[in-house]
C-alpha cells in the first residue's frame, strides 16, 4: 500500500493520529522520512504533519529557551540569542539539508546524524511531549533511552538554559568530509567555570553508543578542575568509560575509542583540529 | 488512488499539477511539470544534485514533500537565465571551465544563488560552505569555486 | 593555472597548433548550465513504467525455487520477467570481439555468485508499486560457502564461483589460466644482486560513484524498433550486447546516449539496458530502469580490486637488475572486462623503467563479489600503485634520493620493453625533472642534466633470451566438491544457447556466431 499523508492544523489532533494508528510516523523536515519513502518500502503507512505554528515558536524568558521542535537548522542560524547554537548547527549536512532539517526530527536521527541532540544533553534539555491531549515534560536523556521503542508521542518543544557564559558551550563534529559529512563522533561540553574552576561540567557524546549519551565519569573528573593539561588530565583517562561505540561503515569501535581522548583534549583546551 | 492538488509558483509562473501522497518535488518536477534540470542522484539527501529554491533559500527537492509547495515560490536552474541573456552565474560557470559532466551543475547554480542572493560578496569559504552540499564528481571543485566568486565580482564592478 | 614547459622537445614539434594547448569550450557547456542538456532520464514518455530488480542477498547461493504469484497480482505491475523470459540468457561483455566465454545470465535462475544479482524485475506503474512488488517475491536460497579473496579461490579446494571457469581463472585461448611475460632471466639477476626485496600490495575495489546512476529508458519506436536513450558511455558496444542479449538484430535498436552524468568506465557495462528494452517488448510501453544509490554502490560494478607481489634485484649503484610480479585482479563473479584488463597490465609491466629481466604472471580470478568493470587507467593504475609504492622502498633500501633513483632506471629512447617493443617517445625523466622543479626538491646536477633521448638504445635493445620453464603438468580435470554435484531433473531449465544466427553488428558487420 502507498503511505498516506494527513496535516493537521492543531499539534494535538497530529498527535492523537499518530497514537492510534500504529504504523503512522510524524514528518519534520523531511529528511529522514522522504528518504525512507525514496528508497521504497517505508515502514510506515501514514505520515502525519502539522501546520501548528507552535512548533516554529522561539520564546526565550531569561536564562530558559524555548525552541520549537519544528524550528530549522537554518532558522537557528538566523537568530542571534540561539548564537551559542550556531557552531553546532552549521555542522549538519550542507545548507539545503539545513533549510529542512528540524530540532524535533534531530532527536529521531540515528547516528552518524543528530548533532544538534549531542549539544542539547550537554544543556540538559527538557522535551515537551504531545501525547494527544495534553503535554508533559521530560529529559531529553529519557527521550533518546526509549527511542527504540518508538515515538512517546509528537515532541512539541525542546527547554534549555543559555550557557552559563559566552563560549561556555564546546562542540566538536568530527567527520572525515568537511564542510559536511556525517559524524565519526561528535562531542559537545557547557563548562561554566567560576573563579577559572570548573562547576558543573556537562560533556556529551554522539555516535559513541546507540543514542547520544553524557559521559559522567569525564563529569566527575572535572569537577573543581582548571581547564589545562594537568586538570583534564583524569578527564581524558576515563573518557571512554561509559561508550559503548559501533563498527559500522564509518569507523570501528577500536577507532572511535582511540581517537575520541584527542578530540577531547583539543576540545577542552580550546586547541584547533 | 487519490491526489491531492498543488498550486505553486515555478522559475515566475503559476502551475497547478496532482500530486501522489508522498510524492517529492523533485519527482513533480521532472514527471509532473517537465522541467528536467533538477536531477535525481541520490533520494537520501547527500548528493544536492536536486538543488531548488523555495522562497529564496534552498532545499533538496527529493527530500521535499511536494504538497508542501503549496502557494511557495519554486526556482530551478531553468528559469535561472531571465530571458535570451544568460545570468551571470551561467556566464561565470562557461568562462571557468566549471562543468564536465554537466550533471551537479543545475544544484551547484541553484545553490550558488541562494548565497548571492543573501551575500552578493562572499568570501571563498563562504563559496565552499554553500556548496558543502552539492557533490562533484569531475571538476576537483575548483572551477565552480572560482566562477562563483567571480560571478560575485563582475556583479559587484556592474553599476547599480 | 596551466603551464607549458614547450622548451622541452621543442625540436620535435612545430609551435603552430592552433587548438592543442588553448582553452577550448565544451561543446554541451552551454546546455549544462542552463539545464538543457538531455541526460537519458531527462526525456518524457506518455505511459511509463518503472522496472525494479529482486537481488540476491546472499553472496553465493543456489536457488531452489522463485514464486512470483504473488508479486504478479500486486497493485500496479505490468509484467514480472524472469531468467526463462530473457532470450538469450548468458552472456559476456567480450564476446562481441569472439574473446572469453558466456558465463553470466542476465536474470539468475539455478544460481547467485554475488550479492546483488539480479533475480526477477518487476514492471509496474510506479517505482513504489514496484518494490512493493518485489517484496510480494518468494525465493528459497541455499546458501553456499563463498570465497572473497583472489589467493584463496585459486587454492584446492575452493569453492567454485562460476562453473564456465571451474578453476577460478578466466582462461586465455582455452588453455592458459594466466598471462604470462618473460624477458631474460630473473632468477639468476636476482641471485647476483646486490639487495632483493619482495612486497605485497592491495587495493580495494573503487566505486565510481558517479552523481548520475546508471540507467536507460526504453520504449517502442516506429518501424518496430526499439529506442534506448542510457547512461552507456559505449553506445555502439551496448548495443550490440543488447541485441545478442534479446536476439534481435541490431538494427532494430535505437540507441540515443552521449551525454553521460560521470561515467569514468563504470557506464561501460550494459547492465540496464537488455532488461528495460526486454521490459517494454513484453508491455508494448516505454520503460524505465535507473539505479538508485544503494544499487550503485553494491550492484554498479566497481573497478576491480589488485593484487600485486613484486620482486625486485637491485644494485647499490641503483641499477634495478630484476623485476618478478604476481598479479591477481579480482574479476568478481563474471567476466566482464578483467580477461582483457590483464593483458592490458601486463603490456605495461615493468612499468616506466627499464629492467633487463623481467617476469609476471598475472591471474583473472573468480570470487563471489560483485563483477569488477573498468575505471580510469584501467588494468594499470592499480599495478602502477604497487610498482611507484615499490620503487619508494628500493630507493630507501639503498639509501638513494627516490626521485633521482627513478631517472636512474627511467626508460629511454631506443630501450627495449618486456614485451618486446622498442621504447619511444619516452619522456618520464623529463616529468621527474620538472616535478622535482615544483615541488622545490633538490636533485643533483648529474641527474638533472639527464634526458629521455639520451643513453637509450645498443645493449639496453637488446632481446634476452628466456630461459626455457619445463612444461606444466597437464591442467588437472575441473575440481567439482560434493554440493556442485549436478542440479536434480527438478532444477529450472539451464541457460539457453545462443541460437545460430546471421545478426548485423554496427560494429563488426555481418557476422555469424
Amino acid at each position: 500500500m502507498p503511505v498516506t499523508v494527513r496535516t493537521f492544523a492543531s499539534l494535538g489532533e497530529a498527535a492523537s493520529t499518530l497514537g492510534s494508528e500504529r504504523e503512522a510516523r510524524f514528518l519534520g523536515g523531511g529528511t529522514l522520512l522522504m528518504r525512507a519513502i525514496n528508497e521504497g518500502n517505508p515502514p510506515f503507512r501514514t505520515v502525519v504533519r502539522t501546520t501548528d505554528p507552535r512548533l516554529k515558536e522561539i520564546r526565550t524568558a531569561g536564562q530558559r529557551i524555548v525552541i520549537g521542535a519544528g524550528v530549522t537548522m537554518a532558522e537557528i542560524l538566523r537568530i542571534r540569542e540561539l548564537d551559542f547554537l550556531h557552531p553546532v548547527a552549521r555542522t549538519v549536512g550542507g545548507p539545503a539539508v539545513r533549510s529542512a532539517a528540524t530540532v524535533g526530527g534531530n532527536i529521531f536521527a540515528e547516528k552518524p546524524y543528530g548533532d544538534l541532540v549531542v549539544a542539547l544533553l550537554a544543556l540538559d534539555a527538557t522535551v515537551s511531549v504531545h501525547g494527544g491531549y495534553s503535554a508533559r515534560e521530560v529529559p531529553l536523556a529519557e527521550v533518546l533511552a526509549q527511542r527504540g521503542n518508538g515515538a512517546p508521542g509528537v515532541i512539541e518543544q525542546v527547554m534549555i538554559e543559555r550557557p552559563a557564559q559566552q563560549g561556555a558551550l564546546r562542540f566538536r563534529k568530527v567527520s572525515r568530509v568537511r564542510p559536511k559529512g556525517v559524524s565519526v563522533l561528535s562531542i559537545a561540553a557547557h563548562l561554566p567555570t567560576s573563579s577559572g574552576r570548573i562547576q558543573g561540567a556537562r560533556i556529551a557524546y554522539g555516535a559513541m553508543a546507540p543514542t547520544p549519551i553524557r559521559a559522567p565519569a569525564v563529569e566527575r573528573a572535572l569537577e573543581g578542575r582548571s581547564l589545562d593539561r594537568e586538570g583534564i588530565a583524569q578527564a581524558l583517562a576515563v573518557a571512554v568509560d561509559d561508550c559503548a561505540p559501533a563498527d559500522d561503515a564509518i569507523a570501528s569501535a577500536w577507532y572511535r575509542r582511540e581517537v575520541l581522548p584527542v578530540h577531547l583534549r583539543r576540545l577542552l583546551l580550546g586547541e584547533a583540529r | 488512488m487519490s491526489k491531492k492538488p498543488v498550486q505553486f509558483r515555478l522559475n515566475g509562473g503559476d502551475k497547478a499539477v496532482f500530486v501522489d501522497d508522498g510524492q517529492n518535488l523533485l519527482d513533480v518536477l521532472r514527471r509532473g511539470i517537465g522541467d528536467f534540470a533538477p536531477k535525481y542522484g541520490c533520494g537520501q539527501g547527500t548528493c544536492g544534485v536536486c538543488t531548488v529554491l523555495i522562497d529564496g533559500e534552498p532545499y533538496l527537492a527529493c527530500l521535499t514533500l511536494a504538497e508542501t509547495c503549496e502557494g511557495r515560490e519554486v526556482q530551478t536552474a531553468s528559469g535561472l537565465a531571465p530571458g535570451p541573456e544568460l545570468h551571470p552565474l551561467q556566464k561565470a560557470f562557461m568562462e571557468h571551465f566549471a562543468a564536465q559532466c554537466g550533471f551537479c551543475t543545475p544544484g551547484m547554480l541553484m545553490a550558488a544563488k541562494a548565497l548571492l542572493d543573501r551575500n552578493p560578496q562572499p568570501s571563498r569559504e563562504d563559496v565552499v560552505e554553500a556548496i558543502g552540499g552539492n557533490i562533484c564528481r569531475c571538476t576537483g571543485y575548483e572551477p565552480i569555486i572560482n566562477a562563483i566568486l567571480a560571478a560575485a565580482s563582475a556583479a559587484g564592478r556592474r553599476p547599480a | 593555472m596551466l603551464e607549458f614547459r614547450k622548451e622541452i622537445f621543442a625540436d620535435e614539434r612545430d609551435d603552430d597548433l592552433s587548438e592543442v594547448g588553448k582553452p577550448t569550450q565544451r561543446q554541451d557547456i552551454l546546455g549544462h548550465v542552463t539545464g538543457r542538456s538531455r541526460f537519458f532520464d531527462d526525456h518524457a514518455f506518455e505511459g511509463l513504467l518503472h522496472l525494479k530488480v529482486l537481488r540476491s542477498p546472499h553472496h553465493h547461493a543456489r536457488i531452489r525455487r522463485i514464486d512470483t504469484a504473488a508479486a504478479e497480482g500486486a497493485l500496479g505491475v505490468k509484467r514480472v520477467i524472469r531468467a526463462a523470459d530473457v532470450p538469450v540468457n548468458l552472456n559476456t561483455l567480450l564476446s562481441l570481439l569472439n574473446f572469453g566465454k558466456d558465463d553470466e545470465p542476465t536474470l539468475a535462475h539455478d544460481k547467485v555468485r554475488y550479492k546483488g544479482e539480479p533475480v526477477v524485475a518487476v514492471v509496474a506503474e510506479s517505482e513504489a508499486a514496484a518494490h512493493e512488488a518485489l517484496a510480494e517475491v518468494r525465493v528459497e536460497y541455499e546458501p553456499l560457502p563463498a570465497v572473497f579473496d583472489v589467493e584463496e579461490a585459486l587454492k584446492p579446494g575452493a569453492p567454485v564461483v562460476n562453473e564456465t571457469y571451474p578453476a577460478n581463472t578466466f582462461e586465455y585461448h582455452g588453455r592458459y589460466d594466466h598471462q604470462k611475460l618473460r624477458f631474460g632471466d630473473v632468477e639468476r639477476a636476482f641471485a647476483a644482486a646486490d639487495h632483493v626485496l619482495e612486497a605485497r600490495y592491495q587495493m580495494s575495489p573503487i566505486e565510481h560513484a558517479p552523481t548520475e546512476t546508471n540507467g536507460c529508458i526504453a520504449a517502442p519506436e516506429t518501424n518496430d524498433r526499439f529506442v534506448c536513450h542510457t547512461s552507456t558511455q559505449a553506445l555502439f558496444f551496448s548495443v550490440d550486447t543488447a541485441a545478442k542479449i534479446l536476439n534481435v538484430p541490431s538494427n532494430r535498436l535505437h540507441f540515443i546516449g552521449g551525454t553521460v552524468g560521470g561515467g569514468f568506465g563504470g557506464k561501460v557495462d550494459t547492465v540496464t539496458e537488455p532488461l528495460a528494452i526486454l521490459g517494454a517488448m513484453l508491455t508494448g510501453r516505454p520503460v524505465r530502469y535507473v539505479l538508485d544509490r544503494v544499487e550503485e554502490m553494491q550492484f554498479g560494478p566497481p573497478r576491480g580490486a589488485e593484487r600485486w607481489i613484486i620482486k625486485d634485484g637491485v644494485m647499490r649503484d641503483g641499477r634495478i637488475v630484476a623485476r618478478k610480479f604476481t598479479g591477481y585482479f579480482d574479476s568478481g563473479a563474471y567476466t566482464r572486462l578483467s580477461s582483457y584488463a590483464v593483458i592490458k597490465s601486463v603490456g605495461h609491466l615493468p612499468g616506466p623503467y627499464t629492467i633487463p629481466n623481467v617476469a609476471a604472471d598475472v591471474y583473472c580470478v573468480f570470487t563471489n563479489r560483485t563483477p569488477a568493470t573498468a575505471m580510469r587507467g584501467f588494468g594499470v593504475t592499480g599495478a602502477d600503485f604497487a610498482i611507484e609504492c615499490q620503487m619508494d622502498k628500493l630507493a630507501h633500501l639503498i639509501d638513494m634520493d627516490p626521485l633521482e633513483f627513478r631517472i636512474r632506471n627511467a626508460y629511454r629512447d631506443g630501450d627495449m620493453k618486456a614485451h618486446r617493443r622498442e621504447a619511444k617517445n619516452c619522456a618520464l625523466i623529463e616529468c621527474c625533472q620538472v616535478a622535482a622543479e615544483k615541488a622545490g626538491w633538490p636533485l643533483r646536477e648529474e641527474f638533472r642534466r639527464m634526458s629521455s633521448r639520451q643513453g637509450g638504445g645498443g645493449e639496453r635493445a637488446r632481446i634476452e633470451a628466456a630461459p626455457r620453464e619445463t612444461a606444466r603438468p597437464e591442467a588437472e580435470p575441473p575440481r567439482y566438491p560434493s554440493y556442485e554435484q549436478p542440479a536434480p531433473p527438478s532444477a529450472p531449465e539451464p541457460p539457453r544457447a545462443a541460437p545460430v544466427t546471421r545478426r548485423f553488428s554496427s560494429v563488426f558487420g555481418t557476422r555469424r556466431r
